[in-house]
C-alpha cells in the first residue's frame, strides 16, 4: 500500500485505538478528509486463529501475540514500582484493545466530582450528567452486552444494546455467601456480542479473550479503522509519528517515518493525537521548539504528570468442589457495593468474580515433565475446584508519577523512548487492603481454602495508562479543555486516557469512547 | 474415551489450519515431494511416528489415536512455516532413534519410545521453536500433540471440561453446574 501523505486532509488522527478510530470514523461520516497514521501494522483477521496458540504455548510471551517489537516498544521503568508497559499494550490497526478484556462500565457520578465529593484528587470539568449522552453512543458503537441490575450505576436512559452473558455456575456459588454477607452481585457489561451484530460474531467460547478473540465477538477498534475506511478515511499502518510540527498556535504537520526508511509531512488543518497515555506526552514532548521548549501544548508543565494506573487487588483458592472455571475467557458478576464508599483515606474499587480462577488445563499440560496417565492424573489434581476474585483500586494523580522521555536509550528510530515513573501512596495501599478484606470474608464464607492474595505489596497495574494530558478549564492547571482541544493549540485535540483528571475504578475504554464522541462532535463544529 | 478425526478437526479450528483440511493425505504428500528438505522423512513417516509417540504422550484413557493423530498432523505439515519444521525435527528425532535404538521410532516398543522422549531430553526442556534438538522436540512433538488433545473436547472431557480453552465451544457449559 502507499503510505504517502494525502493532500488536502482536514483531520490527521494519530493513533488507530479506539480513541483515534472512533473520531476518524466520525469526522469522516461528517464530510472531512481524515488521514488516520499508526505506528504499528495492520494485522490479517484470518491471523487471529495462529496468534491464539501463541497465546496458549508457554514458548511464547504476551507481547508476541501481537508481534511486539522490544526495539520499538522500548521503554524505560525508573520508580519504586516496576511498571511492564508491554504486556498489554498493542501497536497497530485497532490498538490494544486487540488484546484487551472487553469490560466497559461507566464512571460513577462521584468519579467527576473526587475533589468535592472524596475531598482528594480534582474534579473534572464535566459532570457524569455532560457525558452521559455519550455515553449511550458508546455503548452502541462498541456494542456493549448488559443489564439494568446494578444497583450501585449511574443512572442511565436505556438499555444496553444486546443482553447480559447469564451468569456462571461460579458465580451461583458467590451468590449464596454475598447473600449471608448482604454483598450485591450484578452483571457485568461486556463489548463482547452476546449475539450476532453488525456482522460480527456471538461470543463462540474460545475462551483466550484476553490476549486475543478469534471470533472477533470482542469489540476492538478494528471495527472503527473499518469504517472509518469505508467513509473514505485513510489509514496508514507502520508509519510511526516522529514528531509534530507547529507554529506558536497550531500544528502544522505530523511527521512520520515508512518502513521504507523515507520520512514524510502529513498536513491537517486540525490534528488529533490518540496515542495512549504513555505515548501522547511522549510524542508531545518529543516535539519540543523554541515556542515549546518544555514539550508541545506543554504551557501548564503537566504533560505527562499525574500519571496513573488502576491497581489490581485479588485472592483465590479452592472449595473442594467442582466450580467450573476456564470455560470461557470474561467474567459475567461484579460487585460496585463498596465504590462510593470512597472518601478521603480509602478510595473506590470495585469487586469482579472470576470464571477462569485456577490454571487452565491446556496450559498446565505443555508445561512439567510429565505425560500419559501421569500428566492426566496432575490436570485431574489441579484443575476443577479453584475460585477467585478480583478488584479494580483507584490511584490518585500525583506529580509523583510520570512519563517522561529517557534521553539514555532511544527506540529504533532514534527517538527517546518513554520512561515510566510510577509508585503507591497509601490511599492506594489502603482500598487494596479494604478490597483484600472484602474478599476474604466471602472466601472464607464460602468454605474455600485461600491459596493465594493479591495485596499492596504485590499488586501490579491493570495497564489503564491515564492522566498525563488532563483536562480542565484552568491553561495553568490541565493540558486539554473539557472538549479536549489543548489549551495551547487552537487545531490540537488530544483524546484518550490521558486526559482523565482523575481513574475512579472503572475499565477506562467506555469513557475514552464518549470522550472521542465528545471530540469529535468538537472538532466538526470548529470547521 | 475415544477420539475421533472430527476432535481432530476441531483442534485444527482452534489452532490454525494447514488450509487443507479436506484434503486427503496422498494429496498432502503429493504436493510436499517438491517442498521437502534433503533427507527429510517423508510425510507417511513423520504421520507414523507422531502416531506412535501420541500412544505414549497420551494418557491410556483414550482411544483413536491414530486417525486423530493421523488428522491433526496431516494438517499441520501443511501449515506454512510450521510443517517443514515439524518434518525436521521429526526427523532428527528418528535419527536418534535409529543411533540409540537401531530402529525408526514407528518400529520402537511403546516403552522405547518414551526412553526415546526422555533421551532426548524432551521431558525437561521449556519448548522453543528454533531451539536445541530437545526444545524442538518439546515443541514440535510433545507439546503439539498434547496441545491438540487438551484443546479438544474430548481432551478436555478427560480433566472435567466440555469446552477447554481454545475450543469454540459456546457459552452454555460456563453456566452449567457439574455433570450429577
Amino acid at each position: 500500500m502507499t503510505r504517502r501523505p494525502v493532500a488536502g486532509a482536514d483531520v490527521c488522527v494519530v493513533g488507530a485505538g479506539p480513541a483515534g478510530t472512533i473520531v476518524a470514523d466520525r469526522l469522516a461520516a461528517s464530510g472531512h478528509e481524515v488521514v488516520v497514521l499508526d505506528a504499528g501494522p495492520r494485522f490479517d483477521p484470518d491471523d487471529r486463529i495462529r496468534r491464539q496458540e501463541r497465546a496458549i504455548r508457554p514458548a511464547f510471551s504476551r507481547p508476541d501475540v501481537w508481534d511486539g517489537d522490544a526495539e520499538r516498544d522500548a521503554y524505560t521503568s525508573s520508580g519504586e514500582k516496576g511498571y511492564p508497559l508491554n504486556h498489554a499494550r498493542v501497536k497497530g490497526i485497532g490498538g490494544s484493545t486487540l488484546h484487551w478484556q472487553g469490560m466497559v462500565m461507566r464512571l460513577h457520578e462521584d468519579d467527576f466530582n473526587s475533589r468535592s465529593e472524596r475531598g482528594v484528587g480534582v474534579d473534572w470539568p464535566i459532570d457524569y450528567a455532560d457525558l452521559r449522552p455519550q455515553y449511550a453512543e458508546a455503548e452502541r458503537e462498541l456494542g456493549v452486552s448488559g443489564a439494568s441490575d446494578n444497583p450501585f450505576a449511574p443512572p442511565r436512559e436505556e438499555p444496553h444494546p444486546m443482553a447480559a452473558f447469564p451468569p456462571s455456575y461460579s458465580d451461583s456459588l458467590f451468590a449464596e455467601a454475598c447473600e449471608e454477607l448482604e454483598i450485591a452481585m450484578h452483571s457485568v457489561p461486556n463489548a463482547r456480542n452476546s449475539e450476532s451484530r453488525n456482522g460480527r460474531s456471538a461470543c463462540v467460547g474460545y475462551g483466550t479473550c484476553q490476549p486475543v478473540c478469534p471470533s472477533g465477538a470482542k469489540y476492538d477498534a478494528t471495527v472503527h479503522a473499518e469504517a472509518a475506511k469505508r467513509r473514505g478515511a485513510t489509514v496508514i499502518d507502520r508509519a510511526p509519528v516522529q514528531r509534530l510540527e507547529h507554529g506558536p498556535d497550531s500544528v502544522e504537520a505530523a511527521v512520520y517515518a515508512t518502513p521504507d526508511g523515507e520520512t514524510h509531512r502529513q498536513e491537517a488543518d486540525a490534528f488529533v493525537v490518540a496515542c495512549g497515555g504513555v505515548e501522547t506526552p511522549r510524542l508531545l514532548l518529543l516535539s519540543e521548539s523554541e515556542h515549546y521548549p518544555d514539550g508541545l501544548a506543554n504551557s501548564s508543565g503537566l504533560v505527562g504528570k499525574c500519571f496513573m494506573d488502576h491497581l489490581f487487588a485479588g485472592m483465590g483458592g479452592r472449595l473442594g468442589e467442582p466450580t467450573r472455571q476456564n470455560h470461557v475467557g470474561f467474567l459475567t458478576s461484579e460487585s460496585h457495593q463498596f465504590y462510593d464508599d470512597a472518601d478521603e483515606t480509602v478510595g473506590p474499587f470495585k469487586l469482579e468474580f472470576f470464571n477462569y480462577a485456577g490454571p487452565s488445563p491446556v496450559e498446565m499440560a505443555l508445561t512439567g515433565d510429565d505425560w500419559g496417565d501421569e500428566l492426566l492424573d496432575r490436570l485431574r489434581a489441579n484443575y476443577g475446584d479453584h475460585v477467585g476474585i478480583g478488584a479494580l483500586v483507584e490511584q490518585l494523580p500525583s506529580e509523583d508519577n510520570y512519563v517522561t522521555l529517557d534521553e539514555s536509550r532511544t527506540d529504533d528510530h532514534g527517538n527517546p523512548v518513554p520512561e515510566i515513573h510510577w509508585s503507591l501512596d497509601d490511599r492506594t495501599r489502603r482500598t487494596i487492603e479494604r478490597a483484600n478484606e472484602k474478599q476474604r470474608a466471602i472466601l472464607e464464607g464460602l468454605g474455600a481454602e485461600i491459596t493465594w492474595q493479591v495485596g499492596p505489596e504485590n499488586t501490579g497495574p491493570a495497564y489503564h495508562h491515564m492522566g498525563t494530558t488532563r483536562m480542565g478549564t484552568d491553561p495553568d492547571d490541565s493540558v486539554v479543555t473539557p472538549q479536549l482541544r489543548t489549551h495551547d493549540l487552537e487545531n490540537c485535540w488530544l483524546v484518550g486516557s490521558s486526559v482523565f483528571p482523575t481513574g475512579g475504578a472503572m475499565n477506562p475504554t467506555l469513557t475514552i469512547a464518549a470522550l472521542a464522541i465528545r471530540a469529535a462532535e468538537a472538532i466538526d463544529s470548529s470547521f | 474415551m475415544e477420539l475421533t478425526r472430527r476432535d481432530a478437526t476441531i483442534a485444527l479450528a482452534a489452532l490454525g489450519s494447514g488450509g487443507a483440511a479436506a484434503v486427503g493425505l496422498r494429496a498432502t504428500r503429493e504436493a510436499d515431494e517438491g517442498e521437502r528438505g534433503p533427507d527429510r522423512l517423508d510425510d507417511d513417516a513423520v504421520v507414523s511416528a507422531m502416531v506412535g509417540l501420541a500412544e505414549v504422550l497420551y494418557p491410556s484413557a483414550v482411544s483413536g489415536v491414530e486417525p486423530f493423530v493421523e488428522t491433526f498432523v496431516t494438517d499441520r505439515l501443511e501449515r506454512e512455516g510450521h510443517g517443514e519444521a515439524l518434518r525436521a525435527t521429526v526427523t532428527d528425532l528418528n535419527e536418534l532413534a535409529v543411533a540409540w535404538h537401531d530402529t525408526a521410532i514407528a518400529e520402537l516398543s511403546p516403552s522405547d519410545r518414551e526412553e526415546l522422549l526422555r533421551e532426548a531430553g524432551a521431558d525437561v526442556a521449556d519448548e522453543v521453536p528454533d531451539g536445541t534438538t530437545a526444545e524442538r522436540v518439546r515443541y514440535f512433538v510433545v507439546n503439539e500433540l498434547l496441545m491438540a488433545l487438551y484443546t479438544s473436547p474430548t481432551g478436555g472431557e478427560l480433566v472435567g471440561i466440555e469446552n477447554p480453552q481454545g475450543h469454540p465451544g459456546g457459552t452454555d457449559t460456563y453456566q452449567r453446574g457439574p455433570p450429577s
